[in-house]
């Protein structure tokens, strides 16, 4: 059963990213073009997300734990640190150079391209990068 | 404006949102999807990897099913229907901002969805920072390419 909620959930979510055209790297960098011709979507999208799961998580959390799991696993912390600043600004940096954020670049292999191969593949490598550094930490 | 580009979006938005939402009711996780794949590819942890997998699988037959049931339901600028739009660079570029992009959402802990929508929606601090500091530091890149180099990428 946790196995069919984890598929509903990558369906809802890419059918979401494919409609909103965010499988669109073009789309995504207009939004990011502040000084071009700006594209507003992203806005769009990001707002119609947050608020949806501003209110649905609120009504979420009223049950004591999930249908299918014992507990919320939910963050604590709350402190700022270079290590999640830092990331954020290398992200921010590779984002801008592909327009693909890890969610897009995956639910895009329905257009498999060499250039997006190579962009998943070396994904895939800085997050076994980011675990060995994290790993010494 | 394009008001049909930007309706889309909402859509598309709302259903991202109820897919987060729907993760947090059946399996109490956070919808990020560089935790959700990087804990697959380099973990695999024994009886929280099946869901992972099957994650992977909707995210990439999603808009498989989009493609095949026509309709001009995407959303690709100047190509209005198509679903998925082509990559901006060649496989050298894609590979230094693959690497980016992992190593960057590995160390920081998150995404666009993880703290760009789960975190803003929980109002977490740390998120509120990593969103700003990624959505600046991309607008930067962008500008720095676009308008610098004047690569126009």
């Amino acid at each position: 059963m946790k196995t069919l909620m984890g598929f509903v959930a990558g369906l809802l979510f890419s059918l979401g990213l494919a409609i909103s055209g965010m499988t669109d790297p073009a789309r995504v960098v207009g939004f990011l073009d502040i000084a071009g011709a700006w594209d507003p979507t992203l806005i769009f999208v990001l707002g119609g997300a947050v608020v949806t799961t501003f209110i649905g998580y609120r009504l979420v959390w009223k049950r004591d734990q999930p249908l299918f799991a014992g507990r919320f696993a939910l963050p604590t912390r709350r402190d700022l640190d270079p290590r999640l600043l830092g990331g954020a600004a290398l992200f921010g940096i590779g984002w801008g150079l592909s327009g693909y954020c890890p969610g897009p670049a995956v639910a895009s292999i329905a257009g498999l391209s060499l250039p997006l191969a190579a962009m998943l593949v070396a994904m895939a490598a800085g997050w076994w990068v980011a675990k060995r550094l994290s790993g010494s930490h | 404006m394009d008001m049909a580009a930007s309706l889309h979006g909402l859509f598309g938005g709302v259903l991202i949102g109820l897919s987060a939402v729907w993760l947090m009711a059946t399996l109490g996780r956070i919808a990020g999807i560089s935790g959700i794949l990087a804990g697959l590819i380099w973990e695999r942890p024994k009886g929280d990897s099946a869901w992972r997998l099957a994650f992977l699988a909707g995210l990439i037959v999603g808009p498989m099913l989009l493609m095949l049931a026509g309709g001009n339901l995407g959303n690709v600028a100047g190509e209005p229907g198509a679903v998925i739009g082509a990559p901006i660079g060649g496989t050298g570029l894609m590979l230094v901002a693959g690497l980016l992009v992992g190593l960057g959402t590995g160390l920081g802990s998150g995404c666009t969805s993880g703290h760009g929508v789960c975190g803003l929606a929980r109002l977490s601090p740390r998120s509120l920072a990593a969103t700003l500091v990624f959505v600046a530091a991309a607008m930067l890149t962008v500008y720095g390419v676009r308008h610098v180099l004047g690569g126009g990428a």
